[in-house]
């Protein structure tokens, strides 16, 4: 476990043996021009191995948001290289389904745009609902489901990307704690059968102590990386065990002491 | 922890419990509380009519009293004059709001796409809107002679703005996240336009649309009274031959037949497609 000092910009670089299925390389981004700029990210250096489970944690305003929409190609970068190897997908905080559409719709849109031919797509839809739990609610429009479920549509929908690299930004931020352990389990799962790569954002420490193989703690103003932590915890992790909430103590610690430093600018 | 069964029993139970109950109404139940506000409204506006022609306001050969006019209503439809009217009428009507219907989303889907046009045209469609359409008539008449093509001509001029504006509010109104959503799963441009873009404008541009027909047929029915054309009877016709004969009765009917008709259309088309979308989109409570 490495926690090394905040103020000395971290470089998190993947292990040697795994190559990275994506790479950050001095990626700046900074948004308006001349005094009114702001820069999100400066410099960030990030690498993620295949198969891995990232989380980023940081303050507000630390840039997570657009390093994914970056990643996601939403966005370009002021100056840097980003690389992935393979398909991204992007699961926001919203579920931003299409309302037009059925629940099987949505997936199957997301089949189509991915160029599945018509006649696959029914039984891949069927099979991506199952995964999620919802195989009973093909029919259902989005706004007849719960928060949670919509949420799960939106991950059904992103698994039928078949990305290499699940990117999240804060999926279950908005989501009652129930509804929220039942989908961290379901998200495990999910990635233990088909081992994707996923960079998950969040401010909420224990939940990316509960999830990741390797927390990555972002400063704020500019985003770089700050500290580099690999969860040893054996899986499958409680959100409420001992061992999550020690780890997450120590890393909250060093936020708060990122956090500070601004008080003091 | 849990194993995977227990997870999907929990999953489902959690479902159960989150998903929101919608009351089952039947559907008796249901026209009739949709019915009887209308009814009642009616009984008022016929009971007012009948009150104040009891008053004596006005003469009976001036204002006649609803049981005359509806007598004279069914005379007229008995007789086929206001049965060939309402034909060539909304033969005019369907034939008019079809080319405005094109032009207008023609127009819209451009404007919409390109920006410069957006600023060089986008606020002269909102205000040719403004533009009452009876003032085009003079113009329509000198460029057309008094024929049924000038009367389309205004009819495209009146309701072309409010379908295209439809459009481009639509278009302008799409959440964003929407749009991101899309482009996350690959969309490009003409995949973007119609998986996303045109389905999120939709309920908008139904909403110009229907407008648009209230447009439609109001400078029709200006069109009918000022275009006169020789042994073709119309609506509009009909109504300023009632006028030259000072027939109360027959003006009062041909009122009624246009009223009529410009509801009907309004609520079982238009309505209906509404509620459908917006039933579909969950921007409607099912009561209602």
């Amino acid at each position: 476990m490495t926690v090394p000092a905040a103020s000395a910009p971290f470089t998190a670089l993947a292990p040697p043996e795994a190559a990275p299925v994506l790479r950050v390389a001095g990626v700046s981004k900074v948004f308006g021009h001349g005094t009114a700029a702001v820069s999100a990210l400066d410099g960030l250096e990030l690498e993620v191995s295949r198969g891995q489970f990232v989380c980023l944690v940081g303050a507000s305003g630390c840039g997570k948001s657009t390093l994914l929409h970056l990643l996601a190609g939403l966005d370009t970068p002021t100056s840097g290289t980003l690389r992935v190897e393979g398909r991204t997908a992007l699961m926001f905080q919203e579920a931003a389904l299409f309302p037009w559409l059925t629940v099987a719709g949505n997936v199957a849109l997301a089949l189509r745009l991915r160029g599945v031919p018509r006649r696959e797509r029914p039984g891949l839809v069927h099979s991506l609902l199952e995964m999620v739990h919802l195989q009973g609610f093909a029919t259902r429009r989005p706004h007849e489901l719960s928060g949670g479920m919509r949420q799960r549509v939106a991950l059904a929908r992103a698994l039928a990307q078949d990305a290499d690299v699940l990117l999240m930004d804060e999926p279950f931020g908005s989501l009652d704690a129930m509804t929220r352990d039942l989908l961290h389990a379901e998200l495990e799962r999910l990635w233990s059968d088909r081992r994707f790569t996923v960079l998950f954002v969040t401010h909420n420490v224990r939940e990316a102590v509960r999830l990741a193989d390797r927390v990555l703690v972002l400063t704020s103003r500019p985003g770089r990386v700050a500290a580099c932590i690999d969860v040893e915890i054996p899986r499958p992790r409680r959100i409420e065990t001992p061992a999550v909430s020690a780890l997450a103590g120590e890393i909250t610690e060093q936020l708060a002491r990122e956090v500070q430093r601004h008080g003091h600018a | 922890m849990a194993t995977r069964e227990t997870l999907a029993r929990q999953v489902a139970g959690l479902d159960a419990l989150d998903i929101p109950a919608t009351p089952v109404v039947g559907r008796r139940l249901r026209l009739w509380r949709a019915a009887w506000p209308k009814l009642a409204a009616l009984t008022i506006v016929l009971g007012l009519w009948q009150a104040v022609v009891w008053s004596g306001w006005k003469p009976d050969y001036l204002l006649p009293g609803p049981a005359a006019v509806f007598s004279e209503l069914w005379e007229r439809l008995a007789d086929g004059t206001m049965v060939t009217a309402v034909g060539v009428t909304l033969r005019r009507a369907a034939l008019g709001f079809s080319l405005a219907f094109l032009v207008g989303a023609a127009v819209g889907s451009l404007v919409s796409r390109v920006a410069v046009l957006r600023t060089a045209v986008g606020s002269l469609i909102t205000g040719l809107q403004t533009m009452p359409s009876i003032a085009w008539f003079p113009l329509a008449i000198m460029l057309f002679k008094p024929t049924e093509a000038a009367i389309l001509f205004v009819m495209v001029l009146g309701a072309a703005p409010a379908i295209a504006n439809g459009l481009i509010a639509g278009t302008d109104h799409i959440p964003p996240l929407l749009l991101r959503a899309g482009k996350v799963l690959g969309a490009r441009p003409v995949a973007l336009y119609r998986h996303v873009i045109l389905p999120a404008s939709l309920p908008s541009f139904v909403a110009g649309v229907k407008q648009g027909w209230a447009f439609s047929w109001r400078s029709l029915m200006a069109g009918e009274l000022l275009v006169i054309i020789a042994h073709r009877h119309s609506i509009g016709e009909q109504l300023e031959n009632a006028r030259t004969l000072a027939a109360a009765e027959w003006i009062m009917a041909t009122m009624i037949v246009i009223l009529v008709i410009g509801i009907l259309v309004d609520a079982l088309v238009f309505g209906t497609i509404d509620r459908v979308i917006r039933r579909r989109w969950g921007l409607l409570d099912t009561a209602g």
